[in-house]
Formats: C-alpha cells, sequence, structure tokens
C-alpha cells in the first residue's frame, strides 16, 4: 500500500495508527537481527507519537512511520552518525526535518545505520553494518545503507529520510532496489544534521515508489532562518519534460548494467561531460575531506559523545580521546582533509578543486540549454535539456568479500557516477528499473537545480518493482 | 612533493591524532594513491574562473541582534561527565 492511501485511510478513521505503529515496531525489531539496518528503534517515541495521532488526527503525515538515518538529530534519540565518537549522544533538540515531520502528524520509529559520518560507498565503516535485503552476503551501499535496507523490507506504509554528500542516497537506494531522492543543496534544512562537508550535505528521502517522494518533499522543503546556506527561493512548478539525455561516459561500464538501463528508455539523446569524468572523482574528495576534517575537529570528549577521564593538558586529552574513539576511515579523511588545508598546499589542491567544481557547474549547465540545440533543429525555440540519466552505480551491490580487497581509493572510485550532481548541487533521483538476476539495478536522473518535480514525473513512468 | 612518515606526522600532530606505527605504515601507500589521485586536477583548465565554495549562490542570512530562546544550561550539559558547578569541566590548560 502506497503512502497516500494509508494516509487517506487514517484520516477517515479505517485503520488505526496505535496497530500501524506497533505492527511496524514489531517488524523493526525482528528484521534488524538479521539485516542490522538500525542503530536504535526509537519504541518510547513511536509509541507516545502513535498515542496522540491516535486520538487526535493531526497533519498531512498523520500516522505515518518515518525511519531517519542516524546522522540527523532527534530529540532524546541516540544521534550518532554511526560513529563510536558520538556514542550516548541524545540531541537536547531535533532537526528541523524531523520538527517538521513530527509537526505533520509522522512517527519516528528509530535511527538508520550508516558508515561513520558518511565516509563510505557500502556502510562498511561504521560498527553495526547492514546487510543487502536481496543477499545477506551483500553490501546495501551507503553511506545511508540502513534507510534503504529497512525501506526495501517493510511491508509497512514508511518513508526514510537519508542523507547525501556525495551518493549517500542514490547508491544504496541503486543497490537494495528502492527509489531515493537527493535534492537541489540547500532546498531542505540542515540544521541538527550531523554534518559530514557543508557545501555538499543534502538530507533527501528514500520510500518503496517514486510516487511517495513528493508528500515528504513538499513538507521538508523550505526556508530555514536556522540553516544559513538554505535557499529561500520560489520553486517553480513545472512538470513538463521536453527532452532527455543520456549521459555518454557513464553508459563506458559494464554491458548488462547498460542494458538494463537502456531497455527502459526511448527517445534519448547522447551528451558528453568529459570534465565531470577527468575530475569530479578527485574535486569531490579534496572539497570532502577538508571539510570533514574541519568539521571533526569539535569531537574532542568534552561536551558530548564518548571520552576518557580527565588527564593531562588539552592538546594531549583531545588526541587521545580522538585517536582512541574514531575508525581508521575517518582518521584516514582527517588527514588527507588537513593536508589539502595547510599552509603551502591550500592554493594546489582545496582552492584548485573550488574553481574545478565551477568547471563542472558550467559544463551540466551547458549540457542543460546547449544540447538541445544541437540536437533539434527543426524546433523553433531553444528548449531546455530537461533531463540526463544515468546509471546510480556502475555495478551491482558487491560482496562483502569482495569490499575487504580494495584500496582507498579504489572504494572511492565506486562513486564515480554519483560524485557529479552532489558536487554540483543537482537534484537526482535513483529509481530501480532493472535487475541482473535478483540484484537491482537503478538509474540516476540529474535535472537541473530546483526541478525536483520533473525527476518524480520521470521517475514514475520508468521505475519497475 | 614528499609523502613520507615525517609527513604523515606532521599532519597527524596538526589534527590531534596520535597515530601507532602501525597505522603510519598502513596509511603511507594509501595516502600516496590518493595524493596522486588529487594531482589530477591540476590539468583541469580553470583560467578566469572563480572559486564556488558553495555549488550555488548563497547569500549571507543575518538575525537581528537580539536575545532568544536557546538551550538551557542543564541541557547543554546533559550529554558530558565532565561538569562541576554548572559548567564543563576540561583538561588542564597550563
Amino acid at each position: 500500500m502506497i503512502i497516500q492511501h494509508y494516509l487517506k485511510d487514517v484520516k477517515k478513521g479505517n485503520v488505526s495508527v496505535k496497530k500501524t505503529v506497533k505492527s511496524i515496531l514489531k517488524e523493526a525489531k525482528t528484521l534488524n537481527k538479521k539485516y542490522n539496518c538500525f542503530n536504535v528503534i526509537s519504541e518510547d517515541l513511536a509509541l507516545s507519537l502513535a498515542e496522540i495521532q491516535e486520538k487526535n488526527p493531526k497533519g498531512r503525515l498523520s500516522g505515518l512511520p518515518i525511519s531517519v538515518k542516524d546522522c540527523i538529530c532527534v530529540k532524546n534519540v541516540e544521534s550518532r552518525a554511526g560513529s563510536e565518537i558520538l556514542k550516548d549522544y541524545k540531541p537536547p533538540f531535533n532537526a528541523t526535518v524531523i520538527q517538521k515531520l513530527i509537526d505533520e502528524g509522522a512517527i519516528i520509529i528509530g535511527k538508520t545505520s550508516q558508515d561513520e559520518f558518511g565516509f563510505g560507498s557500502f556502510a562498511t565503516n561504521t560498527n553495526n553494518i547492514p546487510k543487502n535485503p536481496l543477499d545477506t552476503e551483500r553490501a546495501t551501499g551507503g553511506s545511508s545503507g540502513g534507510s534503504a535496507c529497512f525501506t526495501q523490507l517493510t511491508k509497512n506504509p514508511h518513508v526514510s529520510i537519508a542523507e547525501s554528500t556525495g551518493g549517500s542516497i542514490a547508491n544504496p537506494a541503486s543497490f537494495c532496489g528502492v527509489s531515493g531522492l537527493t535534492p537541489t543543496y540547500g532546498l531542505v534544512s540542515r540544521y541538527g544534521l550531523i554534518d559530514y562537508a557543508n557545501s555538499l550535505d543534502k538530507i533527501g528521502i528514500m520510500s518503496k515508489k517514486v510516487e511517495e517522494l513528493s508528500p515528504i518533499l513538499d513538507i521538508i522543503k523550505g526556508y530555514d532562518k536556522k540553516d544559513s546556506t538554505s535557499l529561500n527561493v520560489k520553486v517553480k512548478q513545472d512538470n513538463k519534460i521536453k527532452k532527455i539525455a543520456i549521459i555518454k561516459e557513464a553508459f563506458e561500464i559494464d554491458p548488462a548494467i547498460k542494458d538494463a538501463v537502456l531497455s527502459n528508455l526511448k527517445d534519448y539523446d547522447v551528451v558528453s561531460l568529459p570534465s565531470v569524468k577527468k575530475y569530479a572523482i578527485p574535486t569531490y574528495y579534496i572539497i570532502a575531506m577538508a571539510e570533514a576534517s574541519t568539521n571533526l575537529a569539535k569531537y574532542c570528549g568534552l561536551r558530548y559523545g564518548a571520552t576518557l577521564p580527565l588527564k593531562g593538558n588539552f592538546n594531549s586529552f583531545f588526541s587521545e580521546v580522538r585517536s582512541k574513539h574514531f575508525s581508521k576511515e575517518a582518521k584516514r579523511r582527517i588527514i588527507l582533509g588537513t593536508f589539502t588545508r595547510m599552509a603551502g598546499f591550500r592554493e594546489a589542491y582545496y582552492l584548485k578543486a573550488m574553481k574545478v567544481r565551477t568547471l563542472l557547474i558550467n559544463e551540466y549547465k551547458k549540457a542543460f540549454k546547449k544540447y538541445d540545440i544541437l540536437i533539434s533543429p527543426t524546433m523553433p525555440i531553444i528548449a531546455p535539456n530537461d533531463i540526463l540519466i544515468s546509471p546510480t552505480m556502475p555495478i551491482i551491490a558487491p560482496k562483502f568479500s569482495e569490499i575487504e580487497k580494495l584500496s582507498p581509493l579504489e572504494n572511492y572510485q565506486m562513486d564515480i557516477l554519483t560524485v557529479g550532481p552532489n558536487l554540483t548541487g543537482l537534484p537526482h533521483l535513483s529509481v530501480p528499473t532493472g535487475a541482473i538476476g535478483k540484484m537491482p539495478v537503478g538509474t540516476m536522473l540529474i535535472s537541473n537545480h530546483l526541478q525536483e518535480n520533473k525527476l518524480i514525473e520521470f521517475g514514475k513512468q520508468i521505475e519497475k518493482i | 612533493m614528499k609523502v613520507d612518515k615525517e609527513l604523515i606526522k606532521r599532519v597527524a600532530e596538526n589534527s590531534r591524532l596520535n597515530l601507532t606505527e602501525y597505522e603510519i605504515n598502513e596509511f603511507l601507500p594509501q595516502l600516496k594513491e590518493v595524493l596522486e589521485n588529487f594531482e589530477l586536477i591540476q590539468k583541469a583548465p580553470t583560467k578566469d574562473l572563480e572559486p564556488s565554495f558553495q555549488p550555488l549562490e548563497i547569500k549571507n542570512i543575518t538575525r537581528e541582534d537580539k536575545i532568544e530562546k536557546t538551550l538551557s544550561q542543564e541541557d547543554a550539559l546533559k550529554n558530558t561527565k565532565h561538569k562541576q558547578n554548572g559548567y564543563f569541566k576540561g583538561p588542564k590548560a597550563i
């Protein structure tokens, strides 16, 4: 049952919110034993919210169960972003998205598992590793792996709130066979997000069906004075799709994946994004690691999270806490990020990467305009190129035994198809459109900034579940 | 640029991380490989391009300088073991 039908039934009094919430909590506990999709199941909060909605259904999402990626703060529920260094941290406030959802009657059921601070492509850089719902020997993808896993498995009405920095929504959505929407940078407030990289982080949504994304996006988007990077713009409601193009370089991959994506499409042309292919990975990782290394400076065992007995001076105490509680991948990224910001290297790495980002934004923008000029010589006007298409991931979900053999650089290169839109803040949607054996293949749709409606509209046409 | 153990130790110290000898030996070839990949951007044609510190143009948002409701002292301190008389308690500064 899609969430719209469930929400109507709640409004009419045809279903019991309490029964639904009890059912999904029981299901979550059972599934969690096998799949590790939750770090915390917030039973007390869910039941108390259900009680309120049962008595007095109120809001556009009255009674809808929602899971939340661990890095998004939920008041008085442990929120540790998959990290040991934030163990036992219970935020004294709700993130703006959580408050908006609760105000509309949603029920927060728990915090989903993820790579530590989002540092990974397979949700394996953490102590609670989610397993792929279609084959437990394989990864869910990352970093929002728990969200994708539970969204695929649940039989109850549900959506998940996830987060993407370089592909952390599209990637696990593709591997687990669900829909994953990453909105335009700044469209959804990030107040209360435990940040990875400020110029890249976006909060988004995962659902079973594409059409379930719209009512959630309508609620969580919008200007927030608490987030200094929040966009204060009106989004033009335009669902008309005139032209679509596939990204040439993104199809230079496994022919089976190429076929699984292309077999669903018709009337498309081909556009080339050579700079995105050449430079997106190093540019993304330089920016992401530089920003991560400054964000992680605040974890020192003093105000919240894991700590040690007070001893020694400031520097030795902080260093002890950080060395003990950060994982290997976090340390690697802190070292690389600090290096690219150090005197003597900053210009060559960090500032250069920011300029390359401009180059890539220009290349995408050109594709969204110029491509139609090339392929539509008979048209009297220049139509914008509405949607660019590529597979979401170059591979199907790998086995854990295969991931162990990858070097850090090989891990980072798995994000080749998703870092482009993330780096440039473009909205993108991964839609399940095929499978190789039982493992799903996602198609990624990218539109110009603030055109999420077009993605959802086109996604509905091509999804296959 | 030479990436060696000394450089890793210096960067780790700046980052307030104590790396073990095992970690340094493990990280050295990995960081070399990643930094070599980072070098690729040096070839990108960025002459006359301004840096994009954000993917979209974002205007500064300032708020009025007036008192607003904020976290209570109790809430601010509830996640730490290191507190005394309503304050955070830290390690020795001197």
